[in-house]
């Protein structure tokens, strides 16, 4: 069978591939890409770990096909800081141990970046509510939501 | 001068990758010419196998072989995992196959392993590979499958007994004789799995030409896979290396060594090509170790102030389908129902039964939560039925401050005694009270039940013991390049050991933590390794770090004297130099790179040390700790039920907890939260289904159900701090601690808020539903 040519736009930059019309976008961006900082947790649509922003919208990659994604454009945990620096988000979670294995955290941090930037000043039920999506098994998420709730007030400072 | 680091909120040195996607999990190891391996696995939870017919898998392109038992069986001297902890107790050895022969036992037990180009190839030939199977009776439930007459879980087997022991001490017969009082109560426990959001995976790779063999494997305890491997593949321990990259969550299953890490070690041994499986979630549900059941039967004896005299009981455990780790579990269960109370004499009976499922270990708390809220449960109970505050039943019985440390006659899993090494735990339950309000209450539930509301109270203490021995290994190494490297056995599973380990050895060698590198979980760094386990690593890694820094601060200080022909009394670190301290009439900074130091003890050819001193600037040790130090608190829990749905939310928490000395707060604190967040599923949310087949019920994340951002409340965190008298940083561990009081704490405040209705709760998770039903028995009964 012949494999679909995708061109997509990645964090700004073209991107290029071949895939197989079953392949999730997660695998081809993990497989084909070697972009392995988007996480796959269930491959059911219910962890949120597999995150990424599809043209503006936040969509587990687990549930969208390879395919899908042709002309269009997308933003992962690789864009997220600028060369050294580290988006707020990351600077946070960082400074407040919004993590611990680090396994869920991409997909919390593309979640919570979608989020501000819909909505500058969530209140801590807002960002509850909005996260309900990714599991950690790990931090409770007390630290990952006050993490999002400084990032928030660092990015309204500008 | 030297900066402090222990004891400091320093943030982690794990996280800058993680926080880029630029770390390396099990799943993001990709090597040239890999292949992919998916498992064939048994849909029945007891058959006969009568054959396996892999030709039409064969077939599907892209398919480089499909492998059973009989094509394993000419690598390995023995074709099961013996992994049995020891104990006089068992009635029957019950090794997992590598894969199974002529029988399955559990829905997930793997029978054949696909290898294809990719995972998708695999998975579609894993479907094509026809087994022929005759459906056997199955043994579901743990408690049916000791009854005489049960099904038996292996067809060879008379009964379904795996072991049974007692435990116990003082005259508990006098006990009860005494007593004015004696209730008993009937309780069920559930845990279920650890769903780490990173499920297992291993990639093995073989070099034909050195016949050197690498396994990297997302699992708490590399050492013991390189063993297991040693014994299976008889190989030795120098043809092999067991490696952990970045492991996205453990909490405790993957301290277990699974049969597809030995498959895949064959595979790639067999093929000639790196291989790797990646677990998916469905298969974490039901191949990866579970803590499920017990069934407990307990009566206690008070006096009539409600002082206990003495405490015996029952416990039937579901063990699953073979022994994969041992007895531990009801075992943990068993020795730490007294918790931090004073119990004159007790005895407890403890069955261990076969059940056709997949095998139970220690899942975070490993069998103390399931004891923490029995007790608890039983303290609740002594105080509704004598009329006393829930609170005074439990202070009358705390264990003093003053009788700390507190010896109870009772051995643990290695003939060590149990002591409770330090704590206050009258002073936590009066701390954690005053936070919550306890004694304010009553007017808050007045006041919601006058809006119709039904709010409730409940509180918990707990110990917890940490810290299990007898040692952790730890090297540290002042390299030429002047870093400073730290090697250890244990794993790094998201606990932020890395980072407590840099902290613990950089307060010793200069204070820059950014000087400090980490190595976890790798046999070709250490020789030996126990791992990551029952909140162990502070207390006994960090202990050898403390030890081992210490050595070579000072060789390093004496190599330092030496060459700046200087008392090492004037000497100090500072970052990655030691410096001549700065004193009137001497001239400042003149030092010494640790660097050069390095190179000084690393040997010059025809040259002899520096000062006399053996080669090296590096320190090895394994600090024997055997008796565990003992972690503490309380934990107050206020909910409101909603009375039509059953649906219980939870409006404030305050737990309390100690954990000694604590070396770095920020992460203290998150492990505390997160115990206490999987504490919550597991009073209200976690639930492994099964049906009476043997058949799993719940076997993704919509159906089982993980606490999430909404349904946890902030946890009000209390400190205390007790030193351990047992290491010398007087530390505990605190990795499970959140979890033990929860289900307890919660469960009572249920029940609290539902005292309207007479209702009485006996088990835990409690849903919904059950919650619901109970209120109806409680209306229909007044
Ligand atoms: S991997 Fe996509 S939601 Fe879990
Ligand atoms: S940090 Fe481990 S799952 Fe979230």
């Amino acid at each position: 069978m012949a494999r679909n040519h995708i061109t997509t736009t990645i964090n700004g930059d073209e991107y290029e591939f071949l895939c197989d019309t079953e392949q999730t976008l997660l695998d081809c961006l993990r497989d084909e890409l070697f972009l392995t900082g988007t996480k796959e947790g269930c491959a059911s649509g219910d962890c949120g770990a597999c995150n990424v922003m599809l043209d503006g919208q936040l969509v587990c990659s687990c549930l969208v096909l390879g395919v899908e994604a042709d002309g269009k454009s997308m933003e992962t945990i690789e864009g997220m800081a600028h060369g050294e620096e580290l988006h707020p988000l990351q600077q946070k979670f960082l400074e407040l141990n919004g993590l611990q294995c680090g396994i869920c955290t991409p997909g919390i941090l593309i979640a919570a970046k979608a989020l501000l930037e819909r909505d500058p000043d969530p209140t801590e039920t807002e960002i509850r509510y909005w996260l309900a999506g990714n599991l950690c098994r790990c931090t409770g998420y007390d630290k990952v939501v006050r993490s999002v709730q400084a990032a928030a007030e660092e990015m309204r400072k500008g | 001068m030297s900066r402090a680091v222990f004891g400091e909120s320093v943030k982690r040195i794990e996280d800058p990758e993680l926080l880029r996607g630029e770390a390396r999990f099990i799943d993001d190891i990709s090597i040239p010419s890999m292949l992919e391996a998916a498992l064939v696995r048994s849909p029945h939870a007891h058959a006969e196998i009568r054959g396996i017919d892999a030709a039409a898998a064969l077939e599907l392109p892209g398919v480089h072989a499909v492998l059973t038992l009989d094509d394993l069986r000419p690598y390995l001297l023995t074709e099961f995992l013996v992994v049995g902890l020891p104990s006089p107790s068992y009635k029957q050895e019950r090794n997992r196959p590598v894969l199974a022969g002529d029988e399955v036992v559990y829905v997930g037990e793997p029978i054949a392993m696909v290898i294809a180009e990719d995972r998708y190839i695999a998975e579609d030939a894993a479907q094509l590979v026809e087994v022929d199977y005759d459906l056997l009776p199955a043994a579901a439930d743990c408690r049916d499958a000791l009854a005489d007459g049960a099904p038996t879980v292996h067809k060879d087997a008379k009964d379904n007994l795996l072991a049974e022991f007692s435990m116990g001490y003082g005259d508990i017969d006098a006990a009860f004789g005494k007593a004015a009082h004696i209730y008993s109560e009937h309780i069920t426990q559930h845990r279920g799995g650890s769903h780490s959001i990173e499920c297992r995976g291993a990639v093995a790779v073989h070099d034909p030409g050195t016949d050197q063999l690498t396994l990297w494997v997302s699992s708490q305890m590399p050492h013991s896979t390189l063993r297991v491997l040693v014994d299976m593949l008889g190989r030795d321990e120098n043809q092999m290396r067991v490696v952990t990259p970045d492991i996205g969550g453990g909490f405790g299953p993957k301290l277990v060594v699974y049969q597809e890490d030995v498959a895949v070690s064959v595979a790639a041994i067999k093929l000639g090509r790196p291989v790797k499986w990646i677990e998916d979630r469905r298969e974490h549900f039901i191949a990866t170790t579970q803590e499920r059941d017990q069934y407990w039967e307990v009566e206690v004896a008070v006096d009539e102030d409600a002082r206990i005299l003495g405490l015996r009981g029952s416990i039937v455990h579901d063990h699953g389908a073979y022994t994969a780790r041992g007895i531990n579990l009801p075992q943990n269960s068993a020795e730490s129902l007294p918790g931090p109370y004073e119990v004159p004499a007790f005895r407890m009976n403890t069955k261990l039964a076969l059940t056709n499922k997949v095998p139970v270990t220690p899942v975070r708390g490993a069998g103390h939560p399931q004891a923490a809220f029995t007790i608890e449960r039983l303290m609740d109970r002594i105080a509704r039925e004598l009329g006393l505050d829930r609170t005074e039943v439990r202070r009358r019985n705390l264990i003093q401050a003053q009788d700390m440390p507190y010896t109870r006659p009772l051995k643990t899993r290695g003939g060590v005694a149990v002591v409770l090494d330090s704590g206050d735990y009258p002073r936590s339950q009066k701390d954690t009270l005053e936070r919550a309000g306890w004694d304010q209450f009553p007017a808050r539930q007045l006041a919601a039940r006058e809006e119709g509301r039904y709010i409730g109270i409940g509180l918990a203490n707990f110990v917890k013991g940490t810290g299990r021995g007898p040692f952790e290994q730890v090297t540290v190494r002042i390299g030429t390049s002047g870093r400073v490297h730290v090697y250890t056995g244990g794993t790094a599973i998201g606990q932020g050991t890395k980072t407590m380990l840099a902290q613990i050895v950089a307060e010793q060698l200069g204070g820059d933590m950014g000087n400090v590198t980490v190595t976890t979980g790798d046999t070709a760094a250490t020789a030996l390794g126990i791992g990551t386990s029952n909140s162990r690593l502070a207390v006994t890694a960090g202990t050898s770090a403390h030890v081992a820094a210490g050595k070579v601060r000072e060789k390093a200080l004496k190599i330092a004297a030496h060459v700046l022909d200087s008392p090492v009394e004037d000497l100090e670190f500072d970052g990655a130099e030691i410096h001549v301290k700065d004193r009137p009439g001497r001239i400042a900074n003149v030092g010494v790179k640790l660097g050069e130091l390095a190179h000084a003890m690393a040997g010059t050819p025809g040259y002899s040390l520096p000062g006399g001193m053996g080669p090296g600037l590096e320190a090895t040790e394994h600090v024997i700790l055997d008796s565990k130090a003992f972690a503490s608190g309380t934990a107050v829990a206020e909910v409101e039920v909603d009375i039509e749905t059953g649906g219980v939310v939870i409006l404030n928490y305050v737990l309390a907890h100690d954990c000694g000395r604590i070396i770095n707060p920020m992460l203290v604190d998150g492990q505390a939260i997160g115990g206490t967040a999987h504490g919550i599923g597991n009073a209200l949310y976690e639930w492994m289904g099964y049906d009476e087949n043997g058949q799993p019920l719940t076997t993704n994340l919509a159906d089982y159900l993980l606490v999430t951002a909404t349904e946890m409340p902030r946890i009000d965190l209390l400190h205390h701090c007790s030193p351990s008298p047992l290491n010398p940083l007087g530390v505990k561990g605190v990795g499970e601690c959140g979890v033990v009081p929860a289900p307890g704490a919660i469960i009572s405040a249920v029940e609290d808020a539902l005292t309207p209705f007479g209702v009485h709760i006996d088990r835990a998770p409690i849903s919904p539903p059950e919650i619901v039903a109970l209120i109806e028995q409680g209306r229909e009964r007044s």
